[in-house]
Order: structure tokens, then C-alpha cells, then sequence
């Protein structure tokens, strides 16, 4: 299954809610109050929020169609619409050569994924020929560091651990000292999972950012949120709050293949417009992906993505 | 509610102000400010939508509050409204049955069954003096099963050993079987989840249900979910019958309107709410600061509610007078009773107080709650015109009858009595000079009369209700107390949600 298909599968519960009223609505030139009320109220159910399914919706409105344009017009156009704000944060997690090792920090709170992402994303650089490494960073949770030794297991890689409930920016210290004399490409560290109002585990994440840092200046080269795809409007707050303690440089957004609306990218996307590296549609590996502005949108809106891939030209 | 509403602002403003109406245009512009509120709280549109109606016919023609704005009285009426809907219904969870009673945790992966199980096992043992036994049905996450035993461990009730080739069918049979044989009070079934619903997973439970019966089917959802919620809590409750709902993760700065999306659609209450790691970390579900924090407009609520109250001072007031011409017979002593009870009885009053919240948990061990209020109501009621005025008339027959009439005993008659006296003795002694002195006494004095628990209040008694009384101001007209007694109220820290006044308006007694 591609990611593509597993995504709409993922988002098919919203899509084809989206689609039925966008059926309904696509019938005329131009949409009219109701008609736009209805699309806002689509795309809110989609997770979008009110200020960005408001946004969209009035942008949409703006445009004009032809008497005889089809439903299936309109729906390329809203998926457009959504290509065009989501173009800019569809980046990459690229991991620069010059560093050794090249660090990435993984955070968010509590059962959002990132012991899992982390795994799968040593996984990712694993096939891409890189030398990887991973620090098991969160000393807080019983299973976390077998559940990532698991990983290490499975993809051959080395897991730099602490006692549990010991100091994990101590962990995270050492995990540089190791990768760097190893040599590694890849480091990635893996944190306890927190709460966004608790500012003392804010404060202790604040640490683990800075004892990186004294390592290496330029680390870590991405601190990156792990957010859960099936959480609603609190992902603005968590991004803003994760933000500030460890200023974040992308996001990953996990479990879009389950309940996920997966419309708070969007919202994420016009609040902060912080890249979106990869995205979780399944437990396997290899589901997590770099993510794309069409594959995503397409799946959202419920056409094709050749559709919106030939208009970016 | 809204009529109570109603009813007590018409009340109030007879007289005192020209009455004029909410029109429709206030209201509605009101309510598109709070259907962002209700939205941005990731409450479901549906569920938005349907009680923005509601609301909405209530509010148009409802009696304007004099120096309110009215979108300012609307968002009152809303944030009432809410607490309404979130709070009816509340009914204890369903234990005392003939043994075991079966508690089912449902819910999808991830939102805190397992840890909740364990909660509700250490709630259900300290707090009820239950012998719990908790087994898990989760065959497919060994990690789970080891977790619940570890909770299980910690709390130190029964588990359920579990064998590795069991079906959770086969394993719920044999977990009734064994609380049956250990005299287990209550049994708590965790059961696996599914990242979303899936056919598989409600046919399991269904199968589970049929087989153990429940008394309780729990519904765990995280406070965090999206707008998926509603869909959740349907699927579930159309397939296995919910009886209650725990949220998840209120400890987070979520605005938790999840909660009434699955309230509305389930129609089942709130029962619980997980407030963090530790163990112990599971709540009473309180709807008023569940209202606030959805509709994140604490400051207005406050605001019409302390409108409403300077004119209930008037009221107040003329209560005060005739305490101070040293007039107090059983009626003046009911009608105390009953602004304890508005103000959501001591246990209430006290956990408004700044650095009290935490002994609730004491209060309410020892038995400090609105029952006791109740029963001294009850026996006030009980008495004749002629005795409440006269208590000098209750001999012993009579105090006999009162007891029967009230449900109660003699003895607490007695301290009714005994109280009403002490009370009355310390007006004629204040006279004119009412002052916060008398407020100690008065509490001093139910605490060592009437209250069960006399003396009994761990860590707190004597200190705590001094530093209660010394925040009351003069009068023990209640509603004066309320409207200025408390300060700083609704812009506590975590209380955003108690009215200024607290809660005046929120309890239907």
C-alpha cells in the first residue's frame, strides 16, 4: 500500500464527510453565504479550526468558476488552495554532511509518538546508507528505553541509555560524546514525553536543548515535535510551547491513519509555518514519510493527486 | 436552569431596575463570539451548532441585568447552560451491588485506559473501602497487561494472573469466576484499544460485555482528542453502551471541549477526570470549571455574576439589619443553612479559598459535605411555624417527631438545636457591632455542633477555618459574603472556572 492510499485511507473519514458537502455545495458559479458556511463547517470538522477553515473558505469564495464548471473543479481548487499553503512547509528532514554527527532532538508530550518516530526514523536514515545512533533521552517513562532498544535491535543500531530516572540531559551529553567519537551521521534523541503547561518538565527540556548546544554550537541541527495527528486545536498550543523552550525547527505529525482529520496541519501551517518533515500513517517502518502538499491535500479534499500536481507547473 | 436563572434575576431586579429584554441581534452577535470559543476548544460542530440553538432560544427576551453589556450577560447564560449540560445526570458510579460489581474500561488506544483502571482500583479501595480486583483483557499488548499488574501492585489490590493463551472472552469469564471466589467487592476489566474503531474491537467488547455484564461500561477519552470525539464516543456507546466517561489529560492545558461533544451524544455523565501521572491523579468531574474552561470567558461570567450580586446585596443587607437588632430564630438560621448550600456547602466555600483546595480531599474524607446541610435543612423543615420561632417549645416528644419527620435522629436534632442556640446567643451578644469575630464563631460553631466529624478534620479545624473566617466579612448575610468576601476569586490560578461568586447559581437545591 502506498503512503498515498494509506493516507487517504487514513483521511477517508473526513474526505468523504468533506466530499458530501462539497457535492452539495459545488453546484454554481460562485458560492453564495450558506454554501460558504457549509464549506467552513467541513473544513472544521476536519481539525482546520475556525480562523483557518474561515480563511480558506473566504478564499475559495473569491474565486470564480465558469457556469458549467463541475463539482470535480471546485474540489481541485479548494485542493489547491490547500497545496499553496502547505508548499512551504513540506520539507524534507535533510541531514547536512558537514556535520558529525548531525543531531536531531524529538519532543512533544506524552504518548504523541516519539519513541516510535524515533525508531522509525533511524530505520529511514539506516536505508539511506548513513551511520545512526540513538539516544534514549525520556528516563521517565518505565518502557521507554526497552521500547527503544527494541528499535535498536531491529535496525542495528546502537541506543545510548541512562538509568531510569536518571538526569537525561546527562544522557543526551553523553550521547553526543559517543556519536561524535563513533563518528556517527545520525543522532537522534529521543525525550520523555510532557505536558506543555508543566513548567518545571518545560524547564528540564530547556536543559537538555542547552547541554546540547554547549556540545556542539550548532546542535541540535533539528529539534523537531512529535505531534499526534488525532489531537485537536491543542496542537497550536503545544507547537507554541515546545517552541519556546526548544526552539523547534520542524514538526512530524504521527497516527494520521487513525481517527486523524489531519486538518490541523493546516491551522499549524498559518499559526506557525514550521515545516512538516514527515508524517505517521501506520505502524509499520516504513510508514512514516516525507510529507508533500499535494499527496496531503489530495487525500484531504478526495481527488486524485495528479490533479493537483499538474496545475503546480 | 435557565428559568432558576431567570426567575432569580426577575426577583432581584423587581423594583431596583427598569426591566429591559435581550434582543435578538445582542444575542446573536454574542454567540458568534462563542461558537469561535466552543470551536477553538475542539468542541464538535454538530455539538456546537445544536447548543448555540439552544441558547440561543433561551436567551432572546431573557431579562437584561442593569451595567451589563449584553453579549456580556449572553456569555453568562451560555457558560450556564454548559454547566447544565455537563453536569446533569451526574450519578455516583453503580458499586454497591451484590458482589462483584463490574466496572468495563473502553476506549481507543492510547487515551489512558490502563492507567485509569489502576486509579479507579486506588480510588475505589482508599476512598470506598472496596476489595478491588483489576484484571486485563489486553491480549494483544503484553506491555499493558504488565502495567495494569504493576498499578495493580502499587495500589495494592487483587489482579488477575493472566495465562498467555487465554481469549479476553475466556479471561473475563475466569476474572468474574475468581472476584466471585475471593469476595472481590469490585472487578475492573481494561480491555485493549485500537488506534480508531474497528470492527474487530467492538465485536470483542461487545462479546466481553455480554459475557461479564457490567455495571459500569467507562468510556476513557483523551482531553487532546479533535473533532474526532463525537464520533468516537457514538460508535462506542451505539455498540456497548456507555454509562460514564472518563477524561484524559485534563492535567494539559487543552480546553477539553472533547468532553461535552461526548456528553451530548453519549448523554452519559462525566464521572472522572485524569489530572495527571501519579496514581492518585483521578478527580470528581466538576462541571462549572469544565464550563470556564472551554468557553475560556472566565472574566465576563465573573463579571455579570458579580452585577447580579451587588444587587442581591441589597437583600443581603436588610438580612444584616435584623441580625443586628439581635433577632435570630430558626428561620434566620435555615436561611443560613441554604446560602452555605448556594455557595456549594462548606467543602465548597472552603475550597475556594486560596491554599485550601488541597484539603478538599481531607473534607471530603471526613465526611464534610452537603449531606450534613441537607439533614439540618430537613430537620429545620421538619418543626412548625410555631417552633422555629419558638425553639424554646421543643420538649422531648416533640424533638421526637422532628427526628421522624426529618429522617434523622434525636441526637441531631439536639445539635440542631444546640447549635441554633449557640448562634443565637453570640447574636444578641454582636448586636450592632456584627463583625468577623461572629462569622468564627458561627463556623467554629458548626464545626464543633453539628459536624460529624468534630475535631475530627485532619490538620485543618481550628487553623483552617479561622483563616476561612478571617476571609469572610461581616454580616453572614450570605450573599454580601459572597460578593466581596472572597477575593481574588475567578482570578485564581486553576480556578477560572468557579465563579466569582461561587457559584451561586449552580447547584439546584
Amino acid at each position: 500500500m502506498s503512503w498515498f492510499s494509506k493516507l487517504t485511507d487514513g483521511l477517508k473519514k473526513s474526505s468523504s464527510k468533506m466530499s458530501a458537502s462539497l457535492t452539495s455545495l459545488f453546484t454554481s458559479k460562485t458560492l453564495d453565504a450558506a454554501s460558504l458556511e457549509e464549506l467552513e463547517d467541513a473544513l472544521i470538522e476536519a481539525d482546520m479550526g475556525p480562523k483557518t477553515a474561515m480563511a480558506i473558505a473566504e478564499e475559495l469564495a473569491a474565486m470564480k468558476f465558469d457556469k458549467e464548471s463541475s463539482q470535480e473543479a471546485w474540489r481541485i481548487a479548494l485542493g489547491q488552495i490547500l497545496v499553496t499553503r502547505l508548499t512551504d512547509v513540506a520539507q524534507p528532514l535533510a541531514i547536512r554532511e558537514d556535520q558529525s554527527p548531525h543531531v536531531i532532538l524529538l519532543v512533544g508530550v506524552n504518548g504523541s509518538g516519539k519513541t516510535t518516530t524515533a525508531g522509525k526514523l533511524a530505520s529511514h536514515f539506516k536505508s539511506q546508507g548513513k551511520t545512526v545512533m540513538l539516544a534514549a533521552g525520556d528516563t521517565f517513562r518505565a518502557a521507554a528505553t526497552e521500547q527503544l532498544q527494541g528499535w535498536g535491535q531491529r535496525t542495528d543500531t546502537e541506543v545510548v541509555t541512562g538509568q531510569e530516572g536518571s538526569d537525561s540531559a546527562a544522557v543526551a551529553y553523553q550521547a553526543m560524546q559517543r556519536a561524535t567519537d563513533a563518528g556517527i551521521d545520525v543522532l537522534i534523541i529521543d525525550t520523555a514525553g510532557r505536558l506543555q503547561n508543566r513548567s518545571e518538565l518545560m524547564d528540564e527540556l530547556a536543559k537538555i536543548h542547552r547541554v546540547i548546544g554547549k556540545y556542539d554550537e550548532s546542535a541540535p541541527h533539528d529539534s523537531v515535535i512529535v505531534l499526534d495527528g488525532t489531537v485537536g486545536q491543542n496542537a497550536l498550543s503545544q507547537t507554541k510551547a515546545f517552541s519556546e523552550v526548544a526552539q523547534l525547527t520542524g514538526m512530524i505529525i504521527t497516527k494520521l491513519d487513525g481517527s486523524a482529520k489531519g486538518g490541523v496541519v493546516l491551522a499549524l501551517a498559518e499559526e506557525f509555518g514550521l515545516p512538516v518533515h514527515m508524517v505517521g500513517v501506520g505502524e509499520q517502518v516504513d510508514d512514516l514519510q516525507s510529507f508533500t502538499a499535494q499527496e496531503f491535500a489530495a487525500a484531504l479534499v478526495g481527488v486524485p493527486q495528479e490533479a493537483l500536481t499538474q496545475d503546480q507547473a | 436552569m435557565f428559568d432558576q436563572l431567570k426567575d432569580k434575576f426577575q426577583s432581584v431586579f423587581d423594583g431596583l431596575s427598569k426591566k429591559g429584554a435581550l434582543s435578538e441581534k445582542d444575542v446573536e452577535a454574542a454567540l458568534r463570539e462563542v461558537r469561535m470559543a466552543l470551536l477553538e476548544a475542539d468542541v464538535a460542530l454538530p455539538v456546537a451548532r445544536e447548543f448555540i440553538a439552544s441558547i440561543k432560544d433561551k436567551a432572546i427576551g431573557a431579562t437584561a441585568i442593569k451595567s451589563v453589556r449584553p453579549d456580556q450577560q449572553v456569555i453568562k447564560i451560555v457558560h450556564d447552560g454548559l454547566v447544565e449540560l455537563l453536569g446533569g445526570d451526574a450519578a455516583p458510579l453503580t458499586i454497591d451491588v451484590a458482589p462483584p460489581a463490574v466496572i468495563l474500561m473502553a476506549g481507543l488506544q492510547g487515551s489512558g485506559k490502563t492507567t485509569t483502571a489502576g486509579k479507579l482500583a486506588l480510588r475505589l479501595k482508599t476512598r470506598y473501602k472496596k476489595n478491588v480486583m483489576v484484571a486485563s483483557l489486553d491480549m494483544t499488548r503484553p506491555a499493558a497487561r504488565e502495567q495494569l499488574r504493576l498499578l495493580g501492585e502499587q495500589a495494592e489490590v487483587g489482579i488477575l494472573t493472566e495465562a498467555d493463551n487465554e481469549t479476553p472472552i475466556q479471561l473475563a469469564r475466569r476474572a468474574l469466576q475468581v472476584a466471585k471466589l475471593k469476595a472481590h467487592d469490585v472487578l475492573i476489566l481494561d480491555t485493549a484499544g485500537r488506534l480508531s474503531i474497528d470492527a474487530e474491537l467492538m465485536a470483542e467488547l461487545k462479546q466481553i460485555k455480554q459475557e461479564t455484564n457490567p455495571h459500569e461500561v467507562l468510556l476513557v477519552a483523551d482531553a487532546l482528542t479533535g473533532q474526532d470525539a463525537v464520533n468516537t464516543a457514538q460508535a462506542f456507546h451505539e455498540e456497548i453502551g456507555v454509562t460514564g466517561i472518563v477524561l484524559t489529560r485534563m492535567d494539559g492545558d487543552s480546553r477539553g471541549g472533547a468532553a461535552l461533544s461526548m456528553r451530548h451524544v453519549t448523554g452519559q455523565p462525566i464521572k472522572f477526570v485524569g489530572v495527571g501521572e501519579k496514581q492518585d491523579a483521578l478527580e470528581e468531574f466538576v462541571p462549572d470549571r469544565l464550563a470556564g474552561r472551554i468557553l475560556d470567558m472566565g472574566d465576563v461570567v465573573a463579571l455579570v455574576e458579580k452585577a447580579a450580586a451587588a444587587i442581591e446585596e441589597e437583600e443581603a443587607m436588610r438580612m444584616a439589619k435584623r441580625m443586628a437588632s439581635g433577632k435570630f430564630d430558626m428561620n434566620d438560621f435555615l436561611n443560613q443553612l441554604r446560602q452555605l448550600q448556594k455557595m456549594g456547602g462548606l467543602g465548597g466555600i472552603l475550597g475556594m479559598l486560596p491554599g485550601i483546595g488541597k484539603m478538599q480531599k481531607q473534607l471530603n474524607a471526613a465526611g464534610i459535605d452537603d449531606s450534613l446541610l441537607k439533614r439540618q435543612e430537613a430537620i429545620i423543615l421538619s418543626m412548625t411555624k410555631k417552633e422555629r420561632v419558638s425553639v424554646g417549645l421543643l420538649n422531648a416528644s416533640r424533638r421526637k417527631r422532628i427526628a421522624a419527620g426529618s429522617g434523622t435522629s434525636v441526637q441531631e436534632v439536639n445539635k440542631v438545636v444546640k447549635q441554633y442556640q449557640e448562634m443565637a446567643k453570640m447574636m444578641k451578644r454582636m448586636g450592632s457591632k456584627a463583625g468577623a469575630a461572629g462569622l468564627k464563631a458561627m463556623m467554629g460553631g458548626l464545626g464543633g455542633g453539628g459536624m460529624p466529624a468534630a475535631g475530627g478534620m485532619p490538620q485543618m479545624d481550628a487553623e483552617a477555618m479561622q483563616k476561612m473566617a478571617s476571609q469572610l466579612p461581616p454580616g453572614m448575610g450570605g450573599q454580601q459574603m459572597l460578593g466581596k468576601g472572597l477575593p481574588g476569586l475567578g482570578g485564581l490560578p486553576g480556578l477560572g472556572g468557579l465563579p466569582s461568586r461561587g457559584g451561586k447559581s449552580k447547584r439546584k437545591k
